[in-house]
C-alpha cells in the first residue's frame, strides 16, 4: 500500500517561508492571497496489505521521525 | 576529564570544539562517529554545530535518531554533562533531551555575526564561571535558530531558571530572546551561539575560552 503523509506547521507557529511566498505572489500581481503556509508531503510504499496495519505503521513513523509534535501536525492518507 | 565530541555527517564545528576543549583540558578529546553504537569512557559530551544530514527533514532530526544518540541519551539521563551547540542544540531538542524546537529565523536570513548574550543563570555547571547578568560575545551562524515552545513550557523554563543565555538584541525571533536553555536536571545545555569560535584574540575574542575553562573546571 502507499501512504501519503502531509505535514503542516501548527497554527500559531511562525512560517517565514509562507510569508515570503505570500510576498512573491503579491509581487506577481495575485491580489487577495493571504495566510500562505508551507508544509511538506512524504510519500512511501508499505509492505502491509491491510489498511489499518499500514496506517498504524505510518502513524508510528510520524511520531518517531517524520513530524515534530512541538511545531507540526500530520495527516496520513492510505492509498491502495 | 575525558570529553567526547560526536561527529555527524556534515558536522562542521567538531574540530573547533575539539580545539576549544584541548585548550581547556590540555589534551585532545575523543572524536566519536555518529554510527558508533557506544561511547568511549567519557564524562563530558559535545554535540557540535554544522548541518548534519544536510538539515534534511528538519534540522537535527536525523542526527537525533543516529545510532550513537541512544548512548548519548542514556549518558545524559545519568547526569553526564552534555552541551549541544547550534546544530547540536537542534539535535538535543529533536532527541527530546531539551524542550521546544528551533524554527526558521523570523527574518528568513541566515544570520552570521557576533551577538551579545546576557548570562541568565550562573548556577549550572556550564555557566557557574560567569556572573549572572554579565554579557558575553559569541558568534552565531544559523538559519534555524528561532527558539519556539508553547507558553507553558516557556513559563516553566523561566520559573525554574533554566534559561542560560538570552540575546540582548534578538537576531532570529526566538521566543523570549532565548539563546540557550538547560534541561530539568541542569546537566544538558543547548545553545545556538558558538563559544568554540572565540577562544583566541586571533579569532576575534576570548569569551569562549573563558566559558570552556569554567565548564571544564566545574565538570571535572
Amino acid at each position: 500500500m502507499k501512504a501519503k503523509i502531509t505535514i503542516t506547521l501548527k497554527n500559531g507557529v511562525l512560517d517565514p517561508q509562507g510569508k515570503a511566498i505570500e510576498g512573491a505572489l503579491s509581487g506577481l500581481g495575485f491580489e487577495g492571497a493571504s495566510d500562505v503556509r508551507q508544509g511538506k508531503v512524504i510519500e512511501l510504499k508499505l509492505e502491509e496489505s491491510d489498511e489499518a496495519a499500514a496506517r498504524a505503521k505510518a502513524e508510528e513513523m510520524c511520531t518517531k521521525l517524520l513530524a515534530n509534535p512541538v511545531m507540526e501536525n500530520y495527516q496520513i492518507e492510505i492509498l491502495a | 576529564m575525558k570529553p567526547s565530541i560526536i561527529v555527524f555527517p556534515a558536522s562542521n564545528c567538531d574540530r573547533d570544539a575539539a580545539a576549544a576543549l584541548e585548550q581547556a583540558t590540555g589534551k585532545p578529546p575523543a572524536m566519536v562517529w555518529h554510527g558508533e553504537a557506544s561511547l568511549p569512557d567519557t564524562d563530558f559530551i559535545v554535540l557540535p554545530g554544522g548541518f548534519s544530514y544536510g538539515d534534511y527533514l528538519r534540522s537535527g532530526a536525523m542526527a537525533a535518531k543516529s545510532p550513537i544518540m541512544r548512548a548519548v541519551i542514556e549518558k545524559a539521563k545519568t547526569g553526564t554533562p552534555v552541551i549541544g551547540i547550534c546544530n547540536g542544540f537542534q539535535t538535543l531538542c529533536e532527541a527530546g533531551l531539551l524542550p521546544g524546537a528551533l524554527l526558521r529565523n523570523a527574518g528568513l536570513n541566515f544570520v552570521c555575526r557576533s551577538v551579545t548574550l546576557r548570562v541568565e543563570n550562573n548556577s549550572s555547571i556550564f555557566t557557574g564561571g560567569l556572573e549572572k547578568g554579565a554579557f558575553v560575545d559569541f558568534p552565531i551562524a544559523h538559519h534555524d535558530g528561532n527558539y519556539f515552545a508553547d507558553d507553558e513550557t516557556l513559563n516553566r523554563l523561566e520559573g525554574d531558571e533554566r534559561i542560560a543565555f538570552r540575546y540582548v538584541d534578538n537576531p532570529n525571533g526566538s521566543a523570549r530572546d532565548i539563546a540557550g536553555i538547560l534541561n530539568e536536571a541542569g546537566n544538558v545545555l543547548g545553545m545556538m551561539p558558538h563559544p568554540e569560535r572565540v577562544i583566541s584574540p586571533l579569532l576575534g575574542g576570548v569569551d569562549g575560552a573563558t566559558f570552556f575553562k569554567a565548564v571544564v573546571e566545574a565538570a571535572a
